[in-house]
């Protein structure tokens, strides 16, 4: 079974929602970022998703992509980032299922199906390729079934019914509910609509619906907790990579990444 | 004319918004519905004399068209070959045939009843013409621009603020053209339920590419009608410069069945061959993601997005329409590139022979116009896209001419 698919399993039989914190690869540089994923998996966090960094990122804000200016500046390549991965997830006892964000060009230059035998021997379940619609997204969706690496798709407040059906069936592992009209980043409270989002959503598939895009706050958190399966949190997590880039910084930022990511667990899960 | 219509050339892009292979829609999920309301606004204005007719009258009232085809007979003369002709789009109102689009792009957005319009610009030709328009129409209007280029150009950064219009510093990357397209597309996925993003070339996820050419086609049907009126048939060879690829688009697709013409791209060469020294995409790049479409593009082996140079701001541009990538694998349109060098050197020949100063962008095709045209007989036509006056790079041109010559001394010192 899938990583991805055991972790919703358990967790819905415990009555648990999952907590995914996002993670820009290499920012500041590939031994934080094994360390981050260490700390971050420690503290709780049920599954991580790894930006893979990238020169033109339309889907993102400003802070992931200075974020990916940085890892790229210190010349991150995506196969030495792959082997962190690969290493991170050989430590005795992990058990968090990883999944890649990334923009579509990035895979397609290596070709589908050696991306994703590559991203699975890095211990990858998963993609999340935000700028591939569902209309382009069915033969890397076809060659990801095939290896039981999981395509998941994104729906917006702007995608209509018609295209939310077409997207949770071409969908995998989890569905990524986008809270927002707009490019990732925080906010300060949660648009209401969602609520109704989800209620569409829930008529339609079966599948985990997480949340993500602009959630940052242990308040967003608490409103959606009795909503949705999971919540990703992506800028709040990349600002302390920011951090970590600072001389004699990586120690704190590594102890605030953890008590964050801690924090908001327990705001997703309040009772033990 | 060629073949059947369903297999002409020009029988692109299909429903997906692919020419060939290359196109489509690589954006995130939150655009879709924004370009498919695009789609069906512009399938609708399309087939409705009335925008059609609204806009042909502005085209010809405010913006001055058609725009003259003329008979450079000092250029032919130095060139020794063929007759050289320009589609003089410079004279077109704010010198260059931007204006084509943004006009065409400013009505749609009233079609679609959005409020406001933003718009990406490198030499600052596109964001001169999205303020021009949104100034005509009353919209309110932002342009991004990269830091390097508002420097580059600074003439038109004050045409546009003159015009009213916000222009946004962009500090990120490169801080050139390509950045201040990632920043608009960015500001238009937040703000999309009421601004229209003018796209300034015909790049970018389906419709753009299509939209932008056919609102830059009325360039190629006016060549078509002006030479048989002055010349009583089709030129031999038609060229054009290439950055995002639009006024070459614009020239090239009312040609593209005719099989007899000679259709020439030019790219800009830069000062070199290796990556990140150049912007000739179609001659050097690899089919790739950039912008959401499918298309040639400048990238290293990791499939980062290269750097690239130019001297001119507006070629300065690691993409290239989709259209383009499907006339080059399809071997209708020929590429090539033109060095920052002769580019240069081209600015001040035409403007010596002709009076006429063209845009840097320009200068790069009257390289490659004046090298078709000596190898060509006498009895040869051969046309120019002139897509835009000089005047915007004027203080660029005495800088770099400047160095040249510093570098110059140098060397022979
Ligand atoms: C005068 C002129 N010509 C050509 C270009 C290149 O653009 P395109 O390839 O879209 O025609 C520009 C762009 O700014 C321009 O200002």
């Amino acid at each position: 079974m899938n990583p991805i698919d055991a972790l919703f399993r358990d967790l819905r039989a415990a009555g648990r929602k999952a907590f995914m914190p996002f993670l820009t690869g290499g920012d500041p540089d590939l031994a934080f970022t094994k360390d981050a994923l260490t700390a971050v998996a420690a503290a709780g966090a049920h599954l991580v998703e790894v930006g893979l960094p990238f020169s033109d990122p339309i889907a993102d804000g400003p802070v992931i992509q200075a974020s990916y200016t940085r890892a790229l500046n210190a010349k991150l390549k995506l196969g030495d980032l792959f082997a962190t991965l690969k290493q991170t997830a050989a430590q005795p006892g992990w058990k968090t299922p990883m999944v890649a964000m990334g923009s579509y060009t990035l895979i397609y230059k290596r070709g589908a199906a050696a991306f994703i035998q590559q991203a699975k021997a890095a211990g990858l379940s998963g993609a999340v390729l935000p700028d591939l619609p569902v209309e382009e997204a069915e033969e890397f969706a076809k060659v990801a079934a095939d290896h039981d690496f999981k395509p998941i798709l994104l729906v917006t407040p702007t995608t209509s019914p018609a295209r939310a059906e077409k997207i949770v069936k071409a969908c995998g592992g989890f569905v990524y509910v986008v809270s927002i009209v707009g490019i990732t980043g925080e906010r300060d409270r949660m648009p209401v609509a969602i609520t109704d989002m989800i209620a569409r959503l829930r008529n339609l598939t079966d599948l985990p619906l997480c949340v993500g895009f602009g959630v940052s706050k242990p308040e967003h958190v608490t409103e959606l907790r009795t909503l949705v399966d999971g919540v990703i949190v992506g800028t709040a997590m990349v600002r302390k990579l920011e951090q970590a880039g600072q001389p004699g910084q990586r120690e704190k930022a590594l102890t605030e990444l953890k008590a964050s990511v801690q924090a908001l667990v327990v705001a997703l899960n309040p009772t033990p | 004319m060629s073949s059947t219509l369903a297999n002409a050339v020009s029988a692109v892009p299909d429903a997906r918004g692919r020419f060939g292979e290359f196109g489509g829609r690589f954006v995130p999920e939150t655009l879709m519905f924004a370009l498919e309301q695009l789609t069906d606004a512009y399938e609708s204005a399309k087939h409705d004399p009335a925008f059609q007719d609204e806009f042909r009258r502005i085209l010809a009232d405010y913006v001055g068209r058609p725009s003259r085809l003329y008979f450079a007979e000092r250029l032919t003369r130095e060139a020794g070959g063929a007759r050289i002709y320009l589609k003089r789009e410079d004279m077109n109102h704010t010198g260059a045939h931007k204006i084509n689009n943004a006009i065409g792009q400013a009505l749609l957005t009233q079609r679609m009843g959005k409020k406001r319009i933003i718009a990406e610009t490198g030499a600052g030709q596109h964001g001169v013409a999205s303020a021009t328009a949104g100034a005509l129409f009353g919209l309110p209007c932002r342009v991004y621009m990269g830091e390097e280029d508002i420097r580059r150009q600074e003439l038109n950064v004050f045409r546009m603020k003159a015009m009213g219009t916000e222009v946004f510093p962009v500090t990120s990357g490169s801080r050139t053209l390509r950045d201040a397209v990632n920043e608009a597309m960015r500001e238009w996925m937040s703000t999309v339920e009421d601004t229209h993003y003018i796209i300034g070339s015909a790049i970018g996820p389906h419709p753009f590419p299509m939209i932008v050419r056919d609102f830059q086609s009325m360039i190629g049907q006016e060549i078509i009608e002006q030479s048989n009126e002055q010349i009583g048939r089709l030129p031999d060879a038609v060229v054009a410069c290439v950055g995002g690829g639009s006024n070459a688009a614009g020239t090239f697709y009312p040609f593209v069945d005719h099989e007899a013409v000679e259709l020439i791209g030019v790219e800009a060469g830069g000062h070199a061959k290796g990556l990140g020294t150049h912007a000739a995409t179609l001659m050097h790049g690899q089919p790739g993601v950039l912008h959401g479409t499918f298309t040639y593009v400048l990238q290293d082996d990791d499939g980062q997005t290269a750097d690239v140079h130019s001297v001119s701001a507006g070629l300065d541009y690691p993409a290239v329409g989709p259209e383009h990538s499907y006339w080059k694998d399809s071997r209708r349109v020929r590429y090539c590139s033109v060095t920052d060098n002769e580019a240069l050197d081209a600015f001040y020949l035409c403007s010596r022979l002709e009076g006429i100063l063209p845009a840097l962008e320009t200068a790069h095709a009257v390289v490659e116009t004046m090298r078709v045209a000596s190898k060509r007989s006498k009895d040869d036509v051969v046309v120019l896209c002139f897509s835009g006056r000089g005047d915007k790079d004027c203080a660029e041109v005495a800088r770099v001419m400047t160095e040249r010559d510093k570098a110059g001394r140098q060397k022979t010192s």
